[in-house]
């Protein structure tokens, strides 16, 4: 009986420090234990709730392991072909420039198959926000290489490690977009740590925030894990992450606002 | 407001006719023998008068994407291109297929396979009329036969798009979209302020989120979702078929003919008469839905069927399964890129006369 007591002494209103965001859904997520997924989703979510933008919002999905996101979001969504999602966002806000339209793409879908739809959105400027979740595989489909595997790096298509003399280097595509004048605001983040959550909150607040300025495409990378497919646990993965995934792909903005005050 | 009269090309007067639609969008990619529409629309600068979006697109592929986005958002939006290009947008038009969105392509069709030849040919009408993507689906297919029709199937075009929530698609070729002819043009509509209960647009809080998708992982669910389109291609069938008949009234002969054919026939029937060979014509205006049922009834009336198309025999197959047996069908068809001249349809015609 105490101890009952001293739950509901706990449970006030004043003492919450964490709850579900109002725009997650009920929806099971389709992702694997510690997937970092479940975590971008939910500061996008968060962001969106907080700026009061769910009434504004149109997502586009992609087709990769957040194949499904338009059922863990509340917000309306299209959801694209393999790459094609910055071509269906740019449809999208030319035709409604004052809603916030924004992608969520996987690595393979945003820097193989989707390159040019990828560059020429970010080329133009259109006014929308990339969220580009780099896990340096192919997820849904098992494992396979992508653009972003590390060199020496095992998947299911790359058995004996990535041979960059046979499948050439990692694209670096948040650097490519970083050269365009198109592009607003670029960064690189990540959510293996509380901190680095915080840090990707704090650069997807920004984005969208950038957004109604109509000054250019932002673009947020953020370094993420596959432990299954990378055959760790959720820990491990994300002490992988930081030894190897970082220095190839190191964190913090590319591009930032001239205009904007730090 | 009257209907104003033009001098145009066919290409022409599709971006005009666009514009006088009230259409939100257009999403294109340089490719000839269409590129005309493109460089009317950024002269006409509609942005500036209608607020109808211009953008010339990366790719192909880039453009029907970006027709995706805007239908997904209940937009009035197009793209067209010619042959080599449309085989690149397959993929978008079934995607756009599968989540059931309004949209408007043009084809103006060049001779193939592979780059082909830039002149005109109806090589694509299997790609056209049996879905050309993957998936089980169907485009509203429409086949002008003049610079005029190519201005009115663009409203057509949009309207049965947004009965349906089904792409619908004007199967032109070269020789319409480059020739020059007079084109009444429909006076200007306002654009569309309507907005469909299923566009997204932004989720208020007096309604349920709105997806736009073909994704369906349950198989039942999906099968589900394929009967359903079964039935509203079948609605199709039943309610949109168009066709024109020329001198079929007495006619022993008939030839079936669409678009560019269709005007060749129109001569070479006249050209039958003069020598005594009672021919008519039936001109297909949908080629989905085709006119099945009007091509089984005139079979009962005349001798034999001879299908004139620019290509190798594509749709003298919709013919075949039109007539069941009931009489001969033939095919006569040049290809590459030729036109085929009317007093050649009529050799072509006597020597299966004559030949059996």
């Amino acid at each position: 009986m105490a101890q009952a007591t001293g739950i509901k002494e706990i449970i006030k209103p004043e003492n919450l420090v964490y709850k579900k965001t109002k725009l997650m859904t009920d929806n099971v997520l389709s992702y694997c234990p510690g997937c970092g997924h479940g975590t971008s989703h939910r500061i996008i979510a968060e962001v969106i709730d907080e700026e009061g933008l769910q009434s504004e919002s149109i997502g586009i999905c992609p087709v990769g392991c957040s194949v499904l996101l338009y059922n863990f979001m509340d917000i309306d969504w299209q959801e694209a072909a393999h790459g094609r999602a910055p071509a269906v966002a740019t449809g999208i806000k030319r035709l409604m420039p004052e809603k916030f339209v924004f992608t969520y793409q996987g690595d393979g879908d945003l820097a193989a198959i989707g390159t040019a739809e990828t560059i020429h959105s970010c080329n133009r400027g259109e006014n929308i926000l990339i969220v580009f979740i780099n896990n340096g595989i192919y997820g849904m489909t098992g494992g396979q290489m992508a653009p972003t595997t590390l060199p020496g790096m095992k998947s299911s298509t790359s058995p004996y490690g990535r041979d960059v003399a046979m499948m050439g280097n990692p694209l670096k595509m948040t650097d490519i977009v970083a050269t365009l004048p198109g592009t607003y605001y670029v960064t690189r983040q990540s959510v293996h740590t509380p901190a680095n959550v915080k840090k990707t909150k704090k650069a997807i607040r920004k984005a969208v925030q950038y957004q109604k300025l109509n000054k250019g495409t932002c673009f947020v990378e953020i370094v993420s894990n596959c432990p299954s497919n990378w055959k760790m646990t959720p820990v491990q993965s994300n002490k992988w992450l930081e030894e190897n995934m970082l220095p190839y792909y190191p964190l913090g903005d590319m591009k930032i606002p001239e205009d904007q005050p730090a | 407001m009257e209907k104003e009269l033009r001098l145009m090309k066919g290409n022409e007067a599709v971006a005009e006719a666009a514009i006088r639609a009230g259409a939100d969008g257009y999403f294109g990619y340089p490719i000839t023998p269409q590129s005309e529409i493109l460089e009317y629309l950024m002269v006409a600068k509609p942005y500036e008068k209608t607020g109808m979006v211009v953008l010339q697109a990366e790719s192909e592929l880039a453009a029907i994407n970006m027709v995706y986005g805007g239908a997904g958002c209940g937009k009035k939006v197009m793209t067209t291109s010619s042959s080599p290009g449309i085989s690149l947008k397959q993929e978008g038009i079934s995607y756009i297929a599968g989540a059931e969105l309004p949209c408007l392509i043009v084809n103006v069709v060049r001779g193939g396979p592979g780059l082909g030849t830039i002149q005109p040919a109806q090589s694509d009408y299997f790609q056209a009329t049996k879905g050309g993507g993957h998936g089980d689906y169907h485009l509203i297919v429409l086949a002008p036969a003049s610079v005029q029709e190519m201005a009115d199937f663009v409203d057509l075009g949009f309207e049965l798009a947004f009965k349906y929530r089904n792409p619908a698609m004007i199967l032109s070729d070269g020789a319409i979209g480059q020739m020059m002819e007079k084109v009444w043009l429909s006076p200007q509509k306002e654009r569309s302020k309507t907005v469909p209960e299923w566009a997204t647009t932004g989720k208020p809080p007096t309604r349920e989120r709105n997806i736009i998708t073909s994704l369906d992982l349950d198989p039942y669910a999906q099968e589900v979702f394929n009967q359903k389109l079964i039935e509203k291609y079948n609605k199709i069938r039943e309610k949109e078929v168009r066709y024109e008949e020329f001198q079929c009234e007495d006619a022993e002969y008939l030839f079936v003919a669409y678009g560019t054919s269709a005007r060749v026939c129109q001569k070479s029937v006249q050209l039958a008469r003069e020598q005594g060979i009672k021919a008519g014509l039936l001109r297909p205006i949908t080629l989905f839905p085709f006119p099945t049922k009007k091509i089984n009834e005139l079979a009962d009336k005349v001798k034999m069927i001879l299908s004139v198309e620019m290509s190798a025999g594509q749709m003298v197959e919709d013919v075949l399964l039109s007539v069941n047996g009931k009489v001969p069908v033939y095919h006569f068809g040049r290809m590459g890129g030729i036109i085929p001249a009317p007093d050649e349809v009529v050799e072509n015609l006597k020597s299966k006369i004559t030949g059996g």
